[in-house]
């Protein structure tokens, strides 16, 4: 009878992740979906441990260790999520991420050594172990060294710039399946586990520290799937079906989600796992040269641009997060609004340091959501506007993705920033985006610089339009 | 173990697909969010912890690496439903009808 009870707990859980995942792609329902999910997640838990009961070994001993493991992780988690500021959201998510993959490497280790106890003996356990120990170790370095470099703890180190990479991860790789047959031979041997996780372990660091910062996202997605698949293998280690499901679920959202984020970016999978940083040593093939036609303007000439403006359009980037000047950003565009003056945002689909990440911060800062526009909405507007904002951006708002075809960003979907009467570039200095490329925008006539920290030159053009009296 | 390995394949292949299929469009806002949660749910290993713990029966390795495997599993749910949770909250004032493509 418990059986049925079983079945029927992890059939509604499985239904509740579903929806769970399916909610959470659309805006309305997306917010009641993560709670469906978290819902799900509990329901799981208690199916489970409803299951166990009566069993002579789910003693105290077993609930002391679960009532331990729980609160560390549960308090360290709550903490995590309250204290972390919303700019360094793709850090976090690597981070978490990373854990996940460390749980299955763990329950796959213990299942590797005590077999028996956990019921896991036979060729299919044994392949189980093996997949999640390998998934689940890169996994975690993986995302440990994506969480770094966004932090910016770690920076690439040349070598691994170079070819050299790739002949030591094929090396890592071929032995981590030494390792792997290894283990299948001797039945769990101990050798043939230790290289398998230590050579999976670098592998994850080997292939994830080459990546550049544009395309960490796309990576930190697939490690994601990555995790999804970790957590089935284990599942067909201790021989949870509910646990593959979910798992399995979350692999393939994760690569349809990839996917959609490559496609955003106009790159294929394959050369940002194994292209290295776009552009890197092709930089002067396209899109090279000098700067010859750079106007910069003070602060003062922005302000008084902007109040004779009718039409704004604000393009948020990188350079914003960083600086985080949302708050800063959304009291000027609150003034410039007060003086009857129209505001939107341009979002370009990988925006930040990561898709949708803009619209968090964004609206963490208060920003109504109808004055966010999507790029192929806003990029007819640009010719009837007069002013465009460039905070931060630099490879997104580059006419050379539509005009060069020899340039490496060629293809690539941008905002048509140029064609607005004018264009200021708020901009730290002349230094390349992510692309070490030339950006051509910033040589055309109706565009100006204006250098410095987007939180500093915001707040000055802050100070000057109240002096103007914009907005009171 | 045959039987069941059999099934668990089905499983596996089914909810591969029912994976692909269920997000198909999504909106560029809701990227991050969505592999926020998507991350919290592959946290589920927390089933498989617990159950390396309950089996252990006085086996202190399985005690152990249950129970560090159970922290991980459960920092990652907790704290990624949590955060997806913040970063939608700030949504969740704007008319919705919109952004509904």
């Amino acid at each position: 009878m418990t059986d049925y009870l079983k079945y029927a707990i992890d059939l509604v859980a499985v239904l509740l992740l579903a929806l769970g995942i399916k909610g959470l792609s659309k805006v309305r329902s997306a917010r009641g979906a993560n709670q469906l999910a978290a819902v799900a997640m509990g329901l799981a838990v208690v199916g489970l441990l409803v299951n166990y009961v009566g069993v002579p070994t789910f003693d105290t001993q077993a609930w002391a260790w679960i009532v331990g493991g729980s609160i560390v992780g549960g308090v360290l988690g709550v903490i995590t999520a309250q204290r972390v500021p919303m700019t360094s959201m793709p850090e976090t998510v690597a981070l978490f991420n990373g854990c996940g993959g460390m749980s299955s490497l763990l329950v796959a280790l213990a299942a590797a050594l005590e077999p028996i106890a956990l019921d896991a003996t036979g060729p299919v356990a044994l392949v189980s172990i093996v997949v999640s120990v390998f998934v689940g170790s890169i996994t975690f370095t993986g995302s440990i060294v994506a969480m770094a470099k966004l932090q910016g703890w770690l920076s690439t180190p040349p070598w691994m710039q170079s070819r050299l990479r790739h002949v030591v991860n094929i090396a890592l790789a071929v032995a981590a399946l030494v390792g792997a047959i290894e283990m299948v031979r001797t039945t769990g041997g101990a050798t043939g586990l230790w290289l398998l996780v230590v050579a999976s372990s670098l592998l994850g660091i080997g292939v994830t520290l080459p990546i550049g910062g544009a395309d960490m996202p796309v990576v930190i997605s697939l490690l994601n799937s990555y995790s999804g698949v970790a957590a089935a293998a284990a599942g067909f280690v201790v021989g949870s079906q509910l646990l593959v499901v979910a798992g399995a679920m979350v692999g393939a959202a994760g690569l349809i989600l990839t996917q959609v984020m490559c496609n955003g970016m106009n790159r294929s999978l394959v050369s940002v796992l194994f292209g290295g940083a776009l552009g890197a040593g092709s930089s002067s093939s396209g899109g090279g040269g000098e700067y010859t036609n750079i106007t910069s303007c003070s602060v003062e000439e922005c302000a008084l641009t902007l109040e004779a403006a009718e039409r704004v359009i604000i393009v948020p980037g990188y350079g914003l997060a960083v600086a985080q000047a949302q708050h800063t950003l959304r009291e000027v565009t609150r003034s410039l609004e007060a003086a009857g003056i129209d505001v939107t945002y341009a979002i370009h689909p990988v925006a930040g340091r990561m898709p949708g990440h803009m619209n968090v911060l964004l609206a963490e800062a208060d920003v109504p959501y109808e004055q966010l526009k999507e790029m192929d909405v806003i990029n007819p507007e640009f010719p009837a506007t007069d002013v465009v904002l460039v905070l931060g951006a630099n490879d997104v708002v580059n006419p050379q993705a539509k005009t060069d075809p020899t340039s490496p960003l060629y293809g690539m979907p941008v905002l048509d920033v140029q064609q607005a009467r004018t264009v200021f570039v708020v901009k730290r200095g002349m230094s390349a985006g992510y692309s070490g490329i030339k950006n051509d925008l910033f040589d055309l006539a109706n565009t100006s610089m204006l250098f410095g920290d987007a939180k500093k030159v915001l707040g000055d053009l802050l100070v000057e339009l109240k002096d103007l009296g914009v907005g009171k | 173990m045959e039987s069941s390995f059999v099934e668990f394949l089905w499983v596996l292949l089914l909810g591969s697909l029912l994976g692909l299929e269920l997000i198909g469009k999504v909106p560029p806002t809701l990227h991050t969010p969505l592999m926020s949660g998507a991350n919290a749910i592959s946290g589920i290993t927390v089933l498989a912890a617990l159950t390396a713990i309950i089996k252990a029966d006085g086996n202190t390795t399985l005690l152990v690496l249950g129970s560090i495997s159970l922290g991980f599993a459960l920092f990652n749910v907790i704290g990624g439903f949590l955060v997806t949770d913040r970063m939608l909250a700030m949504f969740s004032r704007k008319p919705a009808r919109k952004e509904n493509r």
